[in-house]
């Protein structure tokens, strides 16, 4: 392609070259900076948070001591290994029957999976909370539920805005897919079980990894909609720090929190690194 | 499903039928997820819609009966409104902020190599995705009456660096974790632009700041339109960064909300509120898809 050429005339001259550059770099500095500072200030040897005082992991063994972080972040990873997987595999049936289906209403049911994406937290929030104010001696009644530890609520509540992020990534995938293969396999005879057992999973599996490790992190991270449905005893660990960081800023909170941006910036990698095939694929043609 | 199979082989008007069979396979496939967000979404959806119209009880109940429209009247009370038009102004300066700080840098990162490029977009997905609480809470470590942004604003004399539960601390945490939202949307519409346009601009004798004027600006319109739109919705309702950087002397929306339900017990309120901040952002998606935006 001939863009590069016609990039260079675009590129500014002279000084605002250079001061794009600088502004960019700034705002590197500014995204990454204060992350920094917290990771540096985790290790302090200090009980304020100020100065530094040399080199320490003190707070981490803090950390791993404290038996009520451990029991929230227990909480968490049940309710994230249960929401993912239910997610996944909502989200990716919703994705496959939206790319590779024309039926009636089809319309409809895209635009309120897009609903979850944008809708503010604090909206979510409030009507997870109404629902199961509700509904909670109604579900109770099915044998064998007990919304009461709270568990299964922030379960439902996390699935809800998870099939949607889940969808939009595994439906990227299979719109860069060529559908030809598919009918190639059903030329064949195989029937649209196989065909989508044998041809279509593979190849969108990286989109299912990557939505699934995108729900995950979600799952992790979400604060507003988990206080608003966790029960006393069940609260997940990110609603845990939340409080603790209303009050103040303490090392212990920073080794916590540097723990949790870690697992989270991992997880992003992870699933830009499985997205990433047919992203940037298609914008460098 | 295997009905529908044979029903498709046997018969006449074979390959209407078969059209038919597909599509309903199709609604089958997505009648799991469409039963789900009918559930745990809409009919939540539904339940604040009718909280709002409903009668809070003497004990700060709310009940689904006596039907009223108190809770929307009550919207327009002075103390409402401050909140309404507080969180608006944070929202619009969050806005603007953002998209300043925005262009130039998605101005750069679209006219890098692919390499770079690629590699210039991961950093900004990263923070895109990643831990917003945490994020936010970095800020109160740096803004601390000790931290390392107040010790530095004040010995470099650029005044008072004490700027924790100030306005200016929770523009500047709302600034930080939403402008990964303005960059991304703006790159997207950036990197589409056909760069001989700009060069057809420069051989008519056009200058530097005129071609971008006439030429990028407005080609680059629906990001910013996209990218403003994803500012601006979740600022308006933002909770957890006014929570941690605001302190509680003057509450937004988002906090307001929460407050409506945990502590002054006013169900029905809450969640007149909640459909403002819920109207507020269906406009921003109808003037979103209307400008032909998409993807996140």
């Amino acid at each position: 392609m001939n863009k590069g050429t016609a990039l260079s005339t675009a590129e500014p001259k002279g000084a605002s070259r250079w001061a794009l550059r600088l502004h960019s770099l700034l705002i590197y500095l500014f995204f990454y900076a204060p992350i920094a500072v917290l990771v540096v200030f985790s290790f302090n040897d200090a009980q304020l948070v100020g100065d530094w005082k040399g080199f320490s992991l003190d707070w981490y063994e803090a950390f791993f001591d404290n038996e009520n972080i451990q029991e929230s972040i227990w909480i968490s990873v049940k309710v994230c290994i249960a929401s993912t997987i239910i997610s996944v595999v909502l989200g990716t049936m919703a994705a496959l029957s939206l790319e590779r289906f024309r039926w009636w209403g089809q319309k409809a049911f895209d635009a309120v999976l897009y609903l979850p994406i944008i809708i503010p937290d604090v909206t979510m929030a409030v009507m997870m909370l109404a629902f199961f104010n509700e509904t909670a001696d109604l579900i109770n009644l099915i044998p064998g539920v007990d919304l009461s530890s709270g568990l299964e609520k922030l379960v439902l509540s996390h699935v809800a805005f998870n099939i949607s992020f889940v969808s939009v990534v595994v439906r990227a995938r299979l719109a860069n897919l060529d559908a030809t293969m598919e009918e190639a396999a059903s030329d064949l005879y195989a029937n649209r079980w196989q065909t989508f057992r044998r041809v279509t999973l593979p190849q969108i599996m990286p989109g299912i990894i990557g939505g699934a490790l995108l729900a995950i992190t979600l799952s992790l991270d979400d604060v507003v909609v988990s206080s608003f449905v966790a029960s006393v005893g069940g609260t997940p660990i990110s609603v845990y720090v939340f409080g603790l960081a209303r009050k103040g800023v303490s090392p212990l909170i920073n080794a916590v929190s540097v723990v949790m941006l870690s697992a989270s910036m991992l997880l992003i990698l992870g699933s830009l690194a499985f997205q990433r095939a047919t992203q940037f694929a298609r914008e460098d043609s | 499903m295997k009905k529908l199979l044979e029903k498709k082989s046997s018969s006449a008007g074979l390959e209407q039928q078969a059209v038919k069979a597909k599509a309903r396979q199709g609604f089958f496939v997505g009648l799991p997820s469409i039963i789900y967000l009918l559930i745990f979404f809409l009919i939540p959806l539904g339940y604040v819609i009718a909280y709002s119209f409903a009668t809070r009880s003497r004990t700060g109940r709310t009940e689904l009966r006596d039907w009223n429209l108190d809770a929307y009247v009550r919207l327009g009370e002075e103390v409402v409104q401050a909140v309404a038009w507080r969180s608006l102004w944070i929202a619009v300066l969050t806005t603007v902020i953002c998209l300043l700080l925005a262009y130039p840098l998605a101005f750069y990162i679209s006219t890098r190599r692919p390499v770079i490029r690629n590699l210039l977009l991961i950093g900004i997905m990263i923070p895109f995705w990643s831990n917003f609480l945490i994020r936010t809470y970095a800020w109160r470590v740096l803004l601390s009456s000790d931290g390392l942004f107040t010790r530095i604003v004040e010995e470099l004399g650029l005044g008072e660096g004490r700027i924790l539960f100030t306005q200016p601390a929770v523009i500047l945490g709302l600034v930080y974790g939403y402008l990964p939202f303005m960059v991304l949307p703006l790159y997207a519409a950036i990197e589409r632009i056909d760069w001989s346009l700009v060069e057809g601009a420069r051989d008519l004798y056009a200058s530097g700041w005129k071609a971008f004027r006439r030429v990028v600006w407005p080609l680059s319109r629906p990001g910013v339109i996209a990218g403003s739109i994803l500012v601006f919705v979740p600022s308006f309702g933002a909770y957890v960064t006014p929570a941690i950087l605001g302190g509680n002397k003057q509450s937004l929306m988002g906090s307001y909300i929460v407050d409506q339900f945990m502590d002054a017990r006013n169900g029905p309120l809450g969640s007149s509120l909640s459909v403002l901040v819920l109207g507020v952002m269906l406009i921003g998606t109808l003037i979103y898809f209307r400008q032909g935006g998409r993807n996140l």
